[in-house]
């Protein structure tokens, strides 16, 4: 059939044709990338090497300082502790929002009625905004007046009631609370999606060999969440250090920098100091600091893939 | 930083819109289409505030339309969220598009001055004679007058005259009687006194008529004078005559307090005036800020706007923008607007007018006169140095730090680079 065999001259124009296709595809995706991330990232990278001030946005003039930004924000009585805020704030949320999430995706996997409807009423938190829910409890967690520490005193739990916002390490643990309870729906709905993709057959044959509740935790699920674990406890832990709203809206930084982390510190730079520079500066570190979870979040991807 | 009544959502809310609208700006990429000035007949300039407020952004309309008329153009009235202003104004900045009549918190007037944004006012010849000494420093910068406000304000001790009459106590009028008055005032779920000493620049503005009153200043902040300011506010705190909630409260939270019988006694300004009126059985009244000795006089921080006229391509918008400017700053204006807003004329003797006027405005008229910029000394320096004391003042309520060691640390923060 002469006319459905491809004379060979056509080939090479054949496969160029097919190239310009693939990048056409890919175009748009790497045009916003470049555009939306690309741009930003390298902006702020530029930025943190110069002295961007207010009088820079009418100029135009921001003089080149090198790494000047840096060695301040690096070299600053605050950033020790800040740093370590940033590190508590993160660990203890990760970890709280991870074990509660854990502990209810557990429990919704069990069928009883209304489950389902429980279960969604879950995501709640998530989809509240969170300068109106950070505002709440503000308002709840108020050392004073607030409803947390009256049920205390109700109670005899306490009788002059915990400082949750005005003692500079309840505040930490007030703002680590608010967080968990902010991320909760995130971890349970990626892990009970983890724990259904499980085979049931696995557990009946654990009943059937005598194990326990425990033990066919301990053989069957954790073992097969693992990949899942590992992506929500990285997601979750990018997810953290970028925290800026809650903390602004529940302790604004405060008493007394407690609950200051890296990303408040940046805000604070660039847009009360109107210090751009260093302000980028810190962002950057940030970045830095996300895309290391990043990476681990990738091979706990690729892990999970070949798992 | 003192506008009326912004709860912290609605603050921190427009922080971050502000913030959006400025990376764009941050990033260099602003559209800069130009405010379209041709030199030929200007019949219509902008104008830019954060009076946000239903009443008051009517009240501002109104008086810019009013001044408008009388120089032939009519005023597009813009306002935007307080906190969302700067950031607007940067981007502006950056765009080449601002208005052609800005308004600004004093503050904030040298930073903006500096960049070079803003005409002198002399170059439209704008006689800046009769205004306080203290709000015409905040609006110039290098000897160049940038900015001019009708009416000022400050901060005074308001007390529930109900509670203090119940007690016993008089209106304090010294530190001491401060303190005993606020333990008297003190019962079970109220407080005596309530002051904002969160960690933002009104945190600062509250506790700068402590400061100044006892001889403190923000270019030496480690000095006996400012230790004995801040252990004030200390011995308040742990008496237990103020909430340690003052750790989180704004001015607005203070005013909420106050309003709900939770504290006798509060540091506040005359806008909250409106608001207080409003709640039909409370019995409130004004006295100054109580100072360290009898017969000193209080030394308080100026608050108030001030219009400016940005720098554009078109002379001619400029010169209108000026004249609607002079006008707002008459005499009979900034009496109206004084009287609208409760706030103190800023010539000083259309001021001694008002205070006979409006005996409830006397206790401001009084401070206003010896009021002091914020940026006076430090200029464009201001905010780092807010940013120490607000710092110490943290810590020492927090008990982290004593007022010495606290203040010590302050001076540090403020004078590194």
């Amino acid at each position: 059939m002469r006319s459905g065999s491809r004379p060979p001259t056509d080939r090479f124009p054949g496969r160029l044709r097919e190239r310009t296709a693939q990048w056409l595809f890919i175009a748009p995706a790497a045009a916003y990338l470049a555009l939306f991330f690309g741009y930003p990232l390298v902006a702020n990278l530029v930025m943190s090497f110069r002295r961007h001030t207010v009088t820079t946005f009418f100029t135009g003039d921001a003089p080149f300082v090198g790494l000047r930004n840096y060695a301040s924000v690096l070299s600053s009585d605050l950033f020790p502790g800040t740093l370590l805020t940033t590190a508590l704030f993160t660990v203890g949320s990760v970890l709280g929002q991870f074990a509660v999430g854990l502990a209810l995706a557990l429990f919704f996997r069990r069928r009883f009625p209304l489950g389902d409807v429980l279960r969604s009423l879950l995501l709640l938190p998530w989809l509240l905004p969170l300068v109106a829910s950070g505002a709440t409890w503000r308002w709840m967690l108020d050392p004073d007046s607030g409803v947390v520490n009256t049920a205390l005193r109700g109670l005899h739990l306490s009788s002059s009631g915990v400082p949750w916002l005005t003692g500079t390490s309840q505040a930490l643990v007030s703002v680590v609370l608010v967080n968990i309870w902010v991320g909760i729906p995130f971890n349970t709905a990626i892990l009970y999606g983890g724990l259904r993709d499980i085979p049931t057959h696995l557990y009946e044959a654990a009943e059937l060999d005598g194990a326990g509740p425990l033990a066919s935790f301990r053989h069957i699920t954790w073992p097969l969440l693992r990949p899942v674990v590992g992506v929500v406890l990285v997601l979750g832990a990018v997810y953290t250090l970028k925290v800026l709203d809650l903390v602004l809206v529940v302790t604004g930084g405060g008493p007394a920098g407690a609950t200051e982390t890296l990303a408040t510190r940046s805000y604070e730079l660039s847009f009360r100091q109107f210090d751009f520079g260093r302000g980028a500066a810190m962002s950057n570190l940030l970045v830095l600091l996300s895309l290391v979870f990043a990476l681990a979040y990738l091979r706990a991807g690729r892990r999970a893939r070949t798992f | 930083m003192i506008p009326p009544a912004r709860s912290s959502v609605r603050r921190i809310a427009a922080l971050l819109t502000g913030t959006l609208l400025l990376v764009p700006a941050a990033t260099g990429c602003g559209a800069g289409s130009g405010s379209g000035g041709g030199d030929g007949e200007v019949t219509s300039i902008t104008a830019l505030d954060y009076y946000t407020d239903a009443t008051e952004h009517a009240q501002w309309g109104e008086m810019l339309t009013e001044c408008g008329r009388t120089v032939g153009v009519t005023v597009e009235h813009t306002s935007v969220p307080g906190a969302s202003l700067i950031p607007k104004v940067l981007q502006q900045a950056s765009s080449r598009t601002l208005p052609d009549l800005l308004m600004l918190d004093n503050p904030d007037v040298q930073q903006i001055a500096r960049t070079g944004a803003l005409a002198p006012l002399d170059e439209f010849g704008i006689d800046s004679g009769g205004f306080a000494q203290g709000i015409l420093s905040a609006g110039s910068y290098q000897g160049s007058v940038y900015g001019l406000a009708p009416n000022v304000s400050t901060v005074a001790l308001v007390y529930n005259k109900d509670m203090l009459d119940e007690a016993g106590v008089a209106v304090p009028r010294t530190w001491d009687e401060l303190k005993a008055a606020a333990a008297a005032l003190t019962r079970p779920g109220r407080y005596g006194m309530a002051v904002d000493a969160n960690p933002t620049f009104e945190g600062t503005w509250q506790f700068l008529p402590f400061l100044w009153s006892n001889g403190g200043d923000e270019r030496q902040l480690d000095t006996p004078q400012a230790a004995q300011a801040l252990r004030l506010w200390v011995d308040l705190v742990n008496s237990g005559s103020m909430s340690k909630s003052v750790l989180n409260w704004t001015q607005a939270d203070v005013h909420d307090q106050f309003v709900a019988g939770k504290t006798a006694m509060m540091i506040n300004g005359p806008w909250r005036i409106p608001a207080l009126n409003q709640e039909g059985n409370l019995h409130w009244g004004v006295a100054p800020v109580p100072v360290p000795q009898l017969g000193q006089a209080p030394v308080t921080p100026l608050g108030g706007e001030v219009w400016t006229v940005p720098r554009s391509p078109s002379k001619a918008r400029q010169e209108k923008a000026a004249r609607v400017l002079a006008c707002l700053n008459g005499p009979a204006n900034m009496l109206t607007a004084a009287r609208q807003h409760f706030t103190v004329p800023s010539r000083t003797a259309v001021a001694a007018r008002y205070a006979e006027e409006v005996p409830s405005m006397a206790a401001f008229a009084g401070s206003v006169e010896a009021a002091r910029a914020r940026t006076d000394e430090l200029g464009v320096d201001w905010p780092k140095a807010a940013t120490a004391i607000y710092t110490a003042v943290q810590s020492a309520l927090t008990g982290e730090r004593t007022p010495e060691e606290a203040l010590r640390n302050a001076q540090r923060l403020a004078t590194a680079d």
